[in-house]
C-alpha cells in the first residue's frame, strides 16, 4: 500500500455530475481528485449516452427555443411522478436549471438545433453538439486543464470515517489497494442497473433477461459504500425506468440505438402470440417508459412487436433490421412464436380494427378497436399489407430510482436524519429524492448538473475553511 | 478492403447512426444517411465524398471499438474515398496509380525534372543549368516559349480531360439530375467556406479533441494554390498583352502573388502534415494517408522550389531550379487525377447533390 494522499475534495464518478463537482470545486480553489472506475475510452458514465437537457428559461437562449416557465417545468415534473416528489429539492433543481445553459457554455460546451425526430423537445431541452460523449469529453478536456486530477479504472471501495464525517476514500487501481485522505467527498458515481446479482434481489430471475442500455460499470459500488458509512435510503429498490428494446442488443451499453419505436404502429405479443397491453395508450415518451417494464413481466421477459408494409418507414429505426416475411406464419418462425397462435391474434384484432378509419400519428387519432380485450385504443389499422416485420423485444433499463437522502446544500443525509458533514451526492444516486419514479427526458442530467454543481460548492468550502 | 465489403460495411455502421442521430449537427453527412434505410454502391460514393474528414463523430461516438458496434465512421469513409479515386481515375487503366502514390509522385516529379533538364541542355547546352541569365527573356534562352507554352498546355488538358471524365461518371452513379444554379451556388459556397470542417462549431478532431486548424490551415494551401495560379496567368497576361517578358520584378503583380501564394502554400502543407503527424490514426484510413502525404509532398515541393527559383534566379543556380521547379509542377499535373487532388471535385460534386436533396427535401 502506498502511502496515504491528501486532497482537498476527491470526487467518486466520471459522469456529468461528477465533472460539475469537480470543475465546480476547482474553480473554487481546492485540489480535485476524480476517480472514474472506467477506462478512459469508456468514461462518463452514463452520460455518454445522453443528448439533451431540460432547461427552464424565460426567453429563448443558446440551448432552447421559446420559454420554458420553472412552474411549468414542475407541473410536468409533478406529472410524471404522480404528485410524489420533495418539493423543496425540486423547486431547487428547477430554479438553478435557469442558470445552466450558460454555465455549461462557458465550460466549453457547444449546442446545436434538435435533433431529426425529436422536435417536441425543443423548447424544453437543450441539445449539446454531438451528444453526450461529446458532452463528457468537453468536461473533461475542461477538468484536465484547471488542474483536476484524474485517475481512470479506479474503483472505490469505502469511505471510511466517522461521527459524520469522511476521513478516506478506499479504492482500487491495478489491483492495488490506495488511499486518499479527503477534505470532502462527492459520490456521483450513477445507479446500480449494471449489477445484475443486484436488481436479482428485487425482481428475481427476471432480472437475468434485462438488458442493460448503459455502462457496464454502474454496478452501485460507491451507493453501497455510502450506505456502509450510515446513509439514509431514499427510493423504491425495485424501481427502474425500462424501455422496450431489441433483443438482439448487446447486454450492455446499447444506448439509444437498440429502443425500438414501432410500437404504436402495430400490436405486441407475448411469446405466446398474445396480445397483452394496449399499444395505442399514449403518445412519446410514455410509450417507451411503460413497454419495458410490462414485457419485465412477460413470459421469458420477451415479447415481438408485429406491423406490416403499411408503418415501413414511419417511425426512428433502430440499429437493427426487424424481421420480415410474406406471410404471418414465417413471420413468427422467424421470431420464436407459434404461428397458429400469431394468425389466431391478428385475425382477431383485424376483426375488431373499426372500418374506413384513417390512422393519423402525431395525435391522439381516436382510431380505436372495437371488442377486443385489450384495446388498441389510438392508430389501430389491419395488419394485412405483406410483407409482415417483427421486432424481438426486451426490457432494457436505463437506470435506478433507489439512492441516498440528501439536502439541498447536497449533503448526503444519514439514517439518522443529520447530514453528514462532508459528504456530498450529486447524479443518478440522489436523483430519486426527486424524480421519484417515471420519466422527463432530459432531467436526469439537470439533477446530476445541478446538485453536481451544489455539491461541488459545498465540498469546496467546507474542505478549506 | 474489397468494394462490396464497403458497402456492407457502411450499411452496418449507417444502421447504427441513423437510430442514433447525434452526430447530426457536425456535417451534412448525417442527414445525407438519413434519407438511405440501405445502403448502395452508389451510396457509398456519394456520403463518403460528402464527409470531409473532420472526425468530430469519431471522438462523440459511444460505439466506437471496443464497443460491439466498433462503429468508426471516418475511418469507414477515407477508405470509400481511396476507392473512389482509383475507380473513376481515367484512363482506367491508370486507376492503380492510387494505391501506390508515394512512389508515383516521387517517379513523375523526378522524371519531370529530368525531362526539363535534358530540354534545357539541348536547347542552350549544359552549361546554361549554372550559367546565370539576367535581364528580360531570361529563362527563354533556357527554354523556347512555344515550347513551355505547349508542354504546359498538353498537361492541362490531359489534366482536365482525365479529371472531368471521371467527374462524369462519378456523377451519374450517385444518381445524376442534381446540378442547378441553386444547387452549384450552395455548393460552391460550401465549398469555398469549407463548411464542413467546421464540425458544426467544434472544428476538427486532431491533435486536440477539436480545433479549428485543419480548416485554417486548409484554407492556406487552398488560397495559396490559387494566388499561385493567378500568378502563371497575370504573367501570361504581363507577357502576351504588356509585352513585358520574365523575369518580372519583385514588386510586380505575378511576384507578389505567386510568393505570397507560394508562402501561405509552403506554409498550410507544412502544417497539415505536422498535424497529420500528432492526430489520432484511429478514425484513418492508411491508404488515405498515404495519399495525404504524396500530394502534400508534391505541394509543399512546389511551393519551395518556386520560391527558390525566385531567390536564385540571377545567380547561376536559375537552370537548374527552374528544371527543378518545372519538373515538380509537371510531376504534380500529371499526378493530379490519381492522386488527393481529385478530392475537391468529387467532394464539390457530392455538395451539389446534397444541396439538390435538401432543397428537394424541404419543398
Amino acid at each position: 500500500m502506498s502511502a496515504v494522499s491528501e486532497v482537498d475534495v476527491v470526487v467518486c464518478g466520471g459522469g456529468n455530475a461528477a465533472l460539475c463537482a469537480a470543475i465546480t470545486a476547482r474553480r473554487a480553489g481546492a485540489s480535485v481528485l476524480l476517480l472514474e472506475r472506467a477506462p478512459v475510452h469508456l468514461r462518463g458514465g452514463n452520460t455518454r449516452h445522453t443528448r439533451d437537457i431540460r432547461l427552464a428559461h424565460a426567453e429563448p437562449n443558446a440551448a432552447a427555443t421559446g420559454a420554458y416557465p420553472e412552474a411549468e417545468f414542475f407541473d410536468d415534473l409533478l406529472r410524471v411522478t404522480g404528485g410524489e416528489t420533495n418539493e423543496p429539492l425540486a423547486r431547487l433543481t428547477i430554479g438553478e436549471s435557469t442558470n445552466l445553459a450558460a454555465w455549461m457554455s462557458e465550460q466549453g460546451v457547444r449546442w446545436q438545433r434538435p435533433l431529426t425526430g425529436t422536435l417536441q423537445l425543443a423548447r424544453t431541452n437543450g441539445f449539446f453538439l454531438g451528444g453526450g460523449k461529446q458532452l463528457a469529453n468537453t468536461y473533461y478536456d475542461t477538468a484536465l486543464r484547471l488542474g483536476v486530477q484524474v485517475e481512470y479504472e479506479a474503483t472505490v471501495r469505502a469511505l471510511v470515517g466517522a461521527d459524520g464525517r469522511v476521513e478516506q476514500i478506499v479504492y482500487e487501481r491495478a489491483e492495488r489497494e490506495e488511499r486518499v485522505a479527503a477534505g470532502a467527498v462527492v459520490v456521483a458515481a450513477g445507479g446500480f442497473e449494471a449489477d445484475v446479482e443486484w436488481l436479482r434481489e428485487y425482481w428475481g430471475d427476471a432480472a437475468s433477461h434485462f438488458t442493460i442500455r448503459g455502462t457496464p460499470y454502474n454496478t452501485g459500488i460507491a451507493l453501497k459504500a455510502m450506505y456502509a458509512a450510515g446513509a439514509r435510503r431514499i427510493g423504491d429498490p425495485r424501481g427502474l425506468h425500462c424501455i422496450a428494446v431489441d433483443a438482439r442488443a448487446p447486454r450492455f451499453d446499447g444506448g439509444i440505438v437498440t429502443r425500438i419505436d414501432a410500437i404504436p404502429f402495430g400490436i405486441v405479443v407475448d411469446m405466446d402470440g398474445r396480445r397483452f397491453y394496449d399499444e395505442g395508450e399514449d403518445l412519446w415518451p410514455k410509450r417507451y417508459a411503460i413497454w419495458g417494464k410490462l414485457i419485465a413481466q412477460r413470459k421469458q421477459q420477451s415479447a415481438c412487436a408485429i406491423f406490416d408494409a403499411k408503418t415501413v418507414g414511419k417511425f426512428i429505426p433502430s440499429a437493427y433490421r426487424p424481421e420480415r416475411a410474406d406471410t404471418l406464419a414465417a413471420l413468427a418462425t422467424r421470431l420464436g412464436l407459434n404461428a397458429a397462435a400469431l394468425e389466431r391474434t391478428v385475425a382477431e384484432f383485424n376483426a375488431a380494427v373499426k372500418p374506413r378509419q384513417s390512422v393519423r400519428l402525431g395525435v391522439l387519432d381516436g382510431c380505436a378497436t372495437d371488442g377486443i380485450t385489450p384495446p388498441k385504443s389510438n392508430w389501430a389499422q389491419r395488419i394485412d399489407t405483406p410483407p409482415y416485420y417483427g421486432y424481438p423485444l426486451r426490457p432494457g433499463v436505463t437506470f435506478t430510482y433507489l439512492g441516498v437522502e440528501v439536502d439541498a446544500q447536497a449533503h448526503v443525509v444519514a439514517s439518522d436524519g443529520t447530514p453528514f458533514e462532508n459528504l456530498f451526492a450529486a447524479g443518478e444516486c440522489m436523483a430519486g429524492n426527486i424524480l421519484s419514479r417515471g420519466y422527463l427526458a432530459g432531467f436526469g442530467l439537470t439533477i446530476g448538473s445541478v446538485f453536481g454543481r451544489l455539491a461541488g460548492t459545498a465540498a469546496a468550502r467546507y474542505a478549506r475553511a | 478492403m474489397l468494394e462490396l465489403d464497403l458497402t456492407a460495411e457502411l450499411d452496418r455502421q449507417l444502421l447504427v447512426c441513423n437510430a442514433c442521430r447525434y452526430c447530426e449537427g457536425f456535417c451534412a453527412m448525417f442527414g445525407a444517411a438519413q434519407l438511405r434505410t440501405a445502403i448502395g454502391d452508389g451510396d457509398v460514393a456519394y456520403l463518403a465524398n460528402l464527409c470531409h474528414d473532420c472526425r468530430m463523430c469519431y471522438d462523440a461516438c459511444m460505439f466506437t471499438p471496443p464497443h460491439a458496434y466498433a462503429i468508426d465512421i471516418p475511418a469507414v469513409m477515407a477508405a470509400a474515398r481511396v476507392d473512389t479515386y482509383a475507380r473513376y481515375a481515367r484512363p482506367s487503366l491508370l486507376g492503380r496509380l492510387v494505391r501506390t502514390p508515394s512512389s508515383v509522385s516521387l517517379a513523375t516529379a523526378l522524371a519531370g525534372i529530368a525531362t526539363v533538364a535534358l530540354a534545357i541542355a539541348a536547347f542552350a547546352g549544359g552549361a546554361a543549368l549554372w550559367t546565370p541569365q539576367t535581364g528580360p527573356g531570361a529563362f527563354y534562352r533556357l527554354l523556347p516559349y512555344a515550347a513551355l507554352l505547349l508542354a504546359a498546355l498538353a498537361l492541362t488538358v490531359y489534366g482536365a480531360v482525365c479529371v472531368a471524365l471521371g467527374a462524369r461518371d462519378y456523377a451519374r452513379d450517385i444518381g445524376g439530375g442534381f446540378v442547378s444554379a441553386a444547387s452549384l451556388r450552395t455548393a460552391l459556397h460550401e465549398a469555398l467556406a469549407l463548411t464542413y470542417l467546421k464540425g458544426g462549431g467544434a472544428g476538427c478532431y486532431d491533435e486536440q479533441r477539436a480545433s479549428g486548424r485543419r480548416r485554417f490551415l486548409h484554407g492556406l494551401v487552398f488560397w495559396g494554390f490559387l494566388a499561385d495560379l493567378a500568378a502563371t496567368i497575370s504573367a501570361a497576361f504581363e507577357q502576351e498583352f504588356l509585352h513585358l517578358l520574365p523575369p518580372y520584378p519583385l514588386a510586380s503583380v505575378p511576384v507578389v502573388l505567386g510568393t505570397g501564394g507560394g508562402i501561405a502554400l509552403a506554409l498550410g502543407v507544412a502544417g497539415l502534415a505536422a498535424v497529420k503527424r500528432h492526430s489520432d490514426v484511429r478514425p484513418m484510413d492508411p491508404r488515405m494517408v498515404a495519399l495525404d502525404y504524396a500530394f502534400l509532398g508534391l505541394l509543399e515541393l512546389t511551393a519551395l522550389t518556386g520560391l527558390a527559383l525566385l531567390a536564385f534566379r540571377s545567380t547561376g543556380a536559375v537552370g537548374a531550379l527552374l528544371a527543378i521547379h518545372l519538373g515538380v509542377v509537371a510531376g504534380l499535373f500529371v499526378t493530379a487525377p490519381y492522386g488527393k487532388f481529385v478530392h475537391a471535385v468529387y467532394r464539390f460534386i457530392a455538395l451539389t447533390k446534397n444541396a439538390h436533396e435538401q432543397a428537394n427535401l424541404a419543398a
